[in-house]
C-alpha cells in the first residue's frame, strides 16, 4: 500500500479548481479505483462517468497528468506516485461537472450520417455470404468503443471549437469508413464526407490514432482511404465507379 | 414545487441495452410513439460488455443443429425449471434475429464458406454461438444503436426512472430525474417496457457495471407485478481473481470454447472429477475424448470444462476449499499450452488485452487465475411468454430483468439471443397494448409529486449515512450469506442485515447539489438494490433443495418435488414481501418427448 495525492478537477461550467485528495493505493489498482476511493471516503458527490471498468464501454475518458486515456485501463503502477497526479475532464467538450463532460456533439454527429443501406441477400436461403477477409477491414473500425478520446485530441476542434459545426471528427470518420467499406453497403457517402464531414480540415497529424485505446489505425486505415475516395471521385470518376462496383481500389 | 417537465408517449422503454433497443425499434416500427430512456449514455449499457457470442441454432458449423436441440440444451441447462414456451420461442426465433442483426450491419466472424461462424460454449450440444472475436456485445449494441438512431426514436440518456405510476390498475407513466441536472421528469405512457438488466451490484465480487441495481425488477414490484425465480443467481466460474482491484471482471467462457482447460495446483484437469450424474451421458470421460471433441463434436462428448456454469463454479469452490487452488484463491485456466500465440490473440483479443493491461499476464504464455464471480440474475419480472406482458396491465419486460426463460441456470450465449428475441416481442406486445388502449391513462399530479418529494428527501439527510458504506455492507452480506453456497441459517442472518440496511438507507444522505451527484444517485439506487437483495434472500430461504444457481449446503440434493414449482414474490398490501409457490407451466407432450429421445 502506498499513499498518493490526487489533484482532481472539481467544478462546473462556471469554473472550478484542482482539489488535493490523499488516498491509499492497493495492489493492481487503476486510476478509476482510486477516484472511486476518493468518492466513497472523501468527496461523495465527485462526478465521474464509468460503466464496465474493463475497457469495453468507453465511458471513463479523462486527462491524467495531461494525457488523454481510459481511467479504468490505466494502472497506478504506470504512474509516478511520488508526485501528485492530476486528473482532469477531457477538454474538447463542454464541462458538466468535475470529470463529466457533455459529449452530445458526438451523438448529434452520428445521427447525421447516412444509414447503412444493405444490398439484397446474396444467398439462396435469403441470407448473406461474406468472406472473413472481406469483413476484417470493417471489423477493425467496429472495435470502436466511443470513448471519444480521438475527438478530444483532434486539434481541429480542440483548439478551434468554431470548427465543430463543420467537422464530424475522427470517430465519425471511422464510422464512415466502416460503412463505406462494408461488403453489403450500397450507399455513396462521398459527398457527405466531403461537405458535412469536413474531412479536408484533417491534416493527418495522427494524434487521434495515438490515443485510441482500441488501437484502430484511424488515420492510415480510415481517414486516408476516405480522402482518396473523395479525390478519386472528384478527379477520376471512372476509377471511383470501378472501385464502388467491384469493392477494389 | 416547480412545474415538472412532462412528455407523452404510447410506449416508453426503460433501458437501452440489447433488449431495450430491440423493443424500441419494434414498438416504433409498429407506429407507437416511442421513447427510450437509459441511466447511462447510449451505447454504454451492459450489453456492450458481452464477449463470447449469441446462441442461435443456425447449423452453420454442424448442420445437425436445430431449434429442438437448442431448446433441449436450454431446458436441461436450466435444470428443467425454465418456462418451456419461452425456451421454445427463443430457440425457434434466435436464428432470424441474428440474421436480422447482419442485415442491419453487424459483421460477424465467418466460416470458410462465408456463413456466420459459430463457436462452442458451455452446455450447448453443437457449436452455436455467433460471435465477433470476444466483443460480440459491442457489435450487437452498436448495430442496434445505429439502427435505432435512424428510426427517429426519442432517446433520453442519463435519465433514471425512479417509479412507475398507475391509473387504477393499469400503467399511466413513470417519473424519474435527469442525472446531469438533477431535475425531475415525468412520462405519460400507456405502456412501459422494462429492460434494465440485472442485480449484480448487490454482491461484492461481480462482473457487472454500476447500473445493475435491479431497478426494473423493483419498478415492477413496487407497481404490483410479480417477480419469479429470484433465488437463482449465476456465478460465472471464471472471473479474474488477481490483482484485488480487478477481482470479478469476467473471463469469457469463449476461452474454454476455444480449447482452454481448467487445472488445479497439481496441474490436474480436475473437472473430470465433478461430472454429475445429470450430465454424465453427454460428457467426455477422458482427456483424450475431451480433446477430440473440439474437432469432432458428432463422435465425441463435450469436455467437462464446458459443463453448465453452476456445475463448474461449484467445482472450483470445492478445489480451492480442498487446498488445490491457485496462489490467489482461484484455479488455473490455461489456453497458452493449447494454441499458438497468434491464434489466441486473434480469437480472444480483448482477453489478451485485459490480462496484459490489468494483471501483467501474457495469456499466450502463462495460465490465468480465475474464480467465480456474480454474473447474471436468472430471476426477474414474471412475463407472458409470447408478449412479455407482466402481471400488471401496461408493464412489459424483456432481457435480463425478465424471469422464466433461463430457469435455474442460464447457458452462455443465451442472453444475447434472449435480448433480441424477447426485446422484439415485448416491443410488439407493448405497442399492440398501447395502440389498443385508446385514450391516455391519467398521470395524477399528486402521485408525481409524491415521488419527487421522496427523491428530494435524501437532501434533507445531509450529514446522514454515507450511501457508499451502505452499499458496501450490503455487498459483503450478500456475498457471505446468500452467495454461491448458502444455508438456511445464513439466509436468515442476511434477511436481518437487509432489514437493518433498509433502515440505514432511508437515512442515507446526499451531499452537495443536485447536478450530476453520484451520492444522490446511489442513495436512490439503494432502494432497488435492497429490494432485489431481499427478494433473492427470501426465495433462497424458501427453496429447500439445490438446483442450478441455487446451492444449499443444508439441502444438497435436487428434489423432484421442487422441480414443479417456481417461487413468486409480490408486494403485500402492508408493504411486506409476499412469497408464493406457483406451479411450473406444463410442457406439451410433443416437446416432452425430446427429452426421452435424447441419450
Ligand atoms: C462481462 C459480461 C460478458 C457477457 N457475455 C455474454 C455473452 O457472451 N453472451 C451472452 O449471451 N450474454 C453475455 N453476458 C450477459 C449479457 O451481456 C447481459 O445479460 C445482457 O447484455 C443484458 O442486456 P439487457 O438488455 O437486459 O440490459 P443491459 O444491456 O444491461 O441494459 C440495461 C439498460 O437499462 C438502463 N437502466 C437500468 N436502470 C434504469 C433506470 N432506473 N432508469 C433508466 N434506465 C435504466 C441502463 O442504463 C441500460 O441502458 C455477459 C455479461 C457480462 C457482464
Ligand atoms: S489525423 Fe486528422 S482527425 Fe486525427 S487528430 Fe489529426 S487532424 Fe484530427
Ligand atoms: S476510434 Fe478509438 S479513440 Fe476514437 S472513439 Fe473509437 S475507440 Fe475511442
Ligand atoms: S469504465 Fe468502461 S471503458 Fe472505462
Amino acid at each position: 500500500m502506498a499513499q498518493v495525492t490526487l489533484q482532481v478537477f472539481r467544478g462546473d461550467a462556471n469554473g472550478g479548481e484542482f482539489v488535493d485528495y490523499t488516498v491509499e493505493v492497493d495492489e493492481g489498482q487503476v486510476v478509476l479505483d482510486v477516484v472511486h476511493t476518493v468518492q466513497a471516503t472523501q468527496a461523495a458527490d465527485l462526478a465521474v462517468r464509468w460503466n464496465c471498468k474493463a475497457g469495453k464501454c468507453g465511458s471513463c475518458s479523462a486527462e491524467v497528468n495531461g494525457k488523454p486515456l481510459l481511467m479504468c485501463m490505466t494502472r497506478m503502477s504506470t504512474l509516478d506516485v511520488s508526485q501528485p497526479i492530476s486528473i482532469a475532464p477531457i477538454k474538447t467538450f463542454p464541462l458538466i461537472r468535475d470529470l463529466v463532460t457533455d459529449v452530445s456533439f458526438n451523438y448529434e454527429a452520428a445521427s447525421q450520417i447516412p444509414a447503412f443501406a444493405p444490398c439484397a441477400p446474396n444467398a439462396d436461403d435469403g441470407t448473406y455470404r461474406m468472406m472473413q477477409q472481406d469483413v476484417e477491414r470493417g471489423q477493425e473500425f467496429r472495435k470502436c468503443i466511443e470513448c471519444f478520446l480521438c475527438q478530444n485530441v483532434c486539434h481541429v476542434i480542440r483548439d478551434h471549437p468554431e470548427n465543430k459545426p463543420n467537422f464530424l471528427g475522427p470517430r465519425q470518420f471511422v464510422h464512415l469508413a466502416e460503412l463505406e467499406m462494408h461488403p453489403l453497403d450500397t450507399a455513396d457517402r462521398t459527398e457527405f464526407i466531403r461537405k458535412t464531414g469536413g474531412i479536408a480540415y484533417c491534416n493527418i497529424t495522427k494524434c487521434c490514432t495515438e490515443v485510441c485505446p482500441e488501437s484502430i489505425h484511424i488515420t492510415d486505415n480510415a481517414i486516408i482511404p476516405l480522402k482518396e475516395r473523395i479525390a478519386d471521385k472528384y478527379y477520376d470518376p471512372f476509377r471511383w465507379i470501378f472501385s464502388k462496383l467491384t469493392g477494389r481500389d | 414545487m416547480a412545474e415538472i417537465q412532462t412528455h407523452e408517449y404510447d410506449v416508453i422503454v426503460v433501458g437501452a441495452g440489447g433488449a431495450g433497443l430491440r423493443a424500441a425499434i419494434e414498438a416504433s416500427a409498429m407506429g407507437a410513439r416511442t421513447a427510450l430512456v437509459c441511466k447511462s449514455l447510449l451505447g454504454k449499457a451492459h450489453t456492450v460488455m458481452a464477449e463470447g457470442g449469441i446462441a442461435a441454432a443456425m447449423g452453420n458449423v454442424y448442420s445437425e443443429d436445430n431449434w429442438q436441440v437448442h431448446f433441449r440444451d436450454t431446458m436441461r441447462g436450466g435444470k428443467m425449471l425454465g418456462n418451456w414456451r419461452m425456451a421454445q420461442i427463443h430457440a425457434q426465433e434466435s436464428p432470424d434475429r441474428v440474421h436480422e442483426l447482419e442485415a442491419w450491419g453487424a459483421l460477424f466472424d465467418r466460416t470458410q464458406d462465408g456463413r456466420i461462424q459459430q463457436r462452442a460454449f458451455g452446455g450447448h450440444r453443437y457449436d452455436r454461438l455467433a460471435h465477433v472475436g470476444d466483443r460480440t456485445g459491442l457489435e450487437m449494441i452498436r448495430t442496434l444503436q445505429q439502427h435505432a438512431v435512424h428510426k427517429g426514436i426519442d432517446v433520453y440518456m442519463e435519465c433514471t426512472i425512479s417509479r412507475l405510476l398507475k391509473d387504477g390498475d393499469r400503467i399511466s407513466g413513470a417519473v424519474g430525474y435527469w442525472r446531469e441536472s438533477g431535475e425531475y421528469v415525468a412520462f405519460k405512457a400507456k405502456a412501459v417496457v422494462l429492460a434494465t438488466g440485472g442485480t449484480g451490484k448487490a454482491f461484492r465480487i461481480n462482473s457487472n457495471s454500476w447500473e445493475y441495481t435491479g431497478d426494473g425488477h423493483s419498478l415492477a414490484y413496487w407497481a404490483g407485478a410479480e417477480l419469479i425465480d429470484m433465488e437463482f443467481i449465476q456465478f460465472h466460474p471464471t472471473g479474474m481473481v488477481w490483482p484485488p482491484s480487478v477481482r470479478g471482471i469476467l473471463v469469457t467462457e469463449g476461452v474454454r470454447g476455444e480449447g482452454g482447460i481448467l487445472t488445479n495446483s497439481d496441474g490436474k484437469r480436475f473437472m473430470f472429477e465433478y461430472i454429475s450424474d445429470y450430465f454424465r451421458a453427454e460428457t467426455a470421460e477422458t482427456e483424450e475424448e475431451a480433446d477430440r471433441w473440439y474437432g469432432d463434436k458428432l463422435n465425441n462428448r463435450r469436455t467437462p470444462d464446458l459443463l453448465p456454469r453452476d456445475e463448474v463454479a461449484r467445482a472450483i469452490v470445492a478445489e480451492v476449499k480442498a487446498g488445490r487452488g491457485s496462489p490467489h484463491g482461484g484455479v488455473f485456466l490455461d489456453i497458452a499450452s493449447r494454441h499458438p500465440a497468434d491464434y489466441i490473440k486473434r480469437a480472444l483479443p480483448s482477453m489478451y488485452h485485459q490480462f496484459k493491461q490489468l494483471a501483467d499476464i501474457d495469456i499466450t504464455a502463462a495460465p490465468m487465475e480465475v474464480g467465480p464471480t456474480m454474473h447474471y440474475t436468472m430471476g426477474g419480472v414474471r412475463v407472458e411468454p409470447d408478449t412479455g406482458a407482466a402481471t400488471v396491465p401496461g408493464i412489459f419486460a424483456a432481457g435480463e430483468c425478465a424471469g422464466g426463460m433461463h430457469g435455474a441456470n442460464r447457458l452462455g450465449g443465451n442472453s444475447l439471443s434472449d435480448l433480441v428475441v424477447f426485446g422484439r416481442r415485448a416491443g410488439i406486445g407493448a405497442a399492440e397494448y398501447a395502440l389498443g388502449l385508446g385514450s391516455q391513462p391519467v398521470l395524477a399530479e399528486a402521485d408525481v409529486n409524491a415521488v419527487t418529494s421522496e427523491l428530494e428527501a435524501c437532501f434533507g439527510n445531509d450529514g446522514g449515512e454515507n450511501p457508499y458504506a451502505i452499499q458496501s455492507d450490503l455487498q459483503d452480506a450478500m456475498h457471505m450469506l446468500v452467495g454461491i453456497i448458502r444455508t438456511g441459517a445464513e439466509i436468515e442472518e442476511a434477511l436481518g442485515k437487509i432489514a437493518e440496511l433498509k433502515a440505514r438507507a432511508m437515512k442515507a444522505g446526499a451531499t452537495g447539489g443536485k447536478a450530476y451527484n453520484p451520492s444522490w444517485h446511489l442513495a436512490m439506487d439503494l432502494r432497488s438494490l435492497l429490494t432485489v437483495a431481499e427478494a433473492s434472500a427470501r426465495a433462497a430461504g424458501e427453496r429447500t433443495e439445490s438446483r442450478g444457481g441455487h446451492t444449499r449446503n443444508d439441502y444438497q440434493e435436487t428434489d423432484p418435488e421442487w422441480g414443479k414449482w417456481n417461487l413468486s414474490l409480490s408486494q403485500a398490501a402492508d408493504g411486506s414481501m409476499k412469497l408464493e409457490k406457483t406451479p411450473l407451466a406444463e410442457m406439451p407432450a410433443e416437446l416432452a418427448t425430446l427429452f426421452e429421445e435424447a441419450k
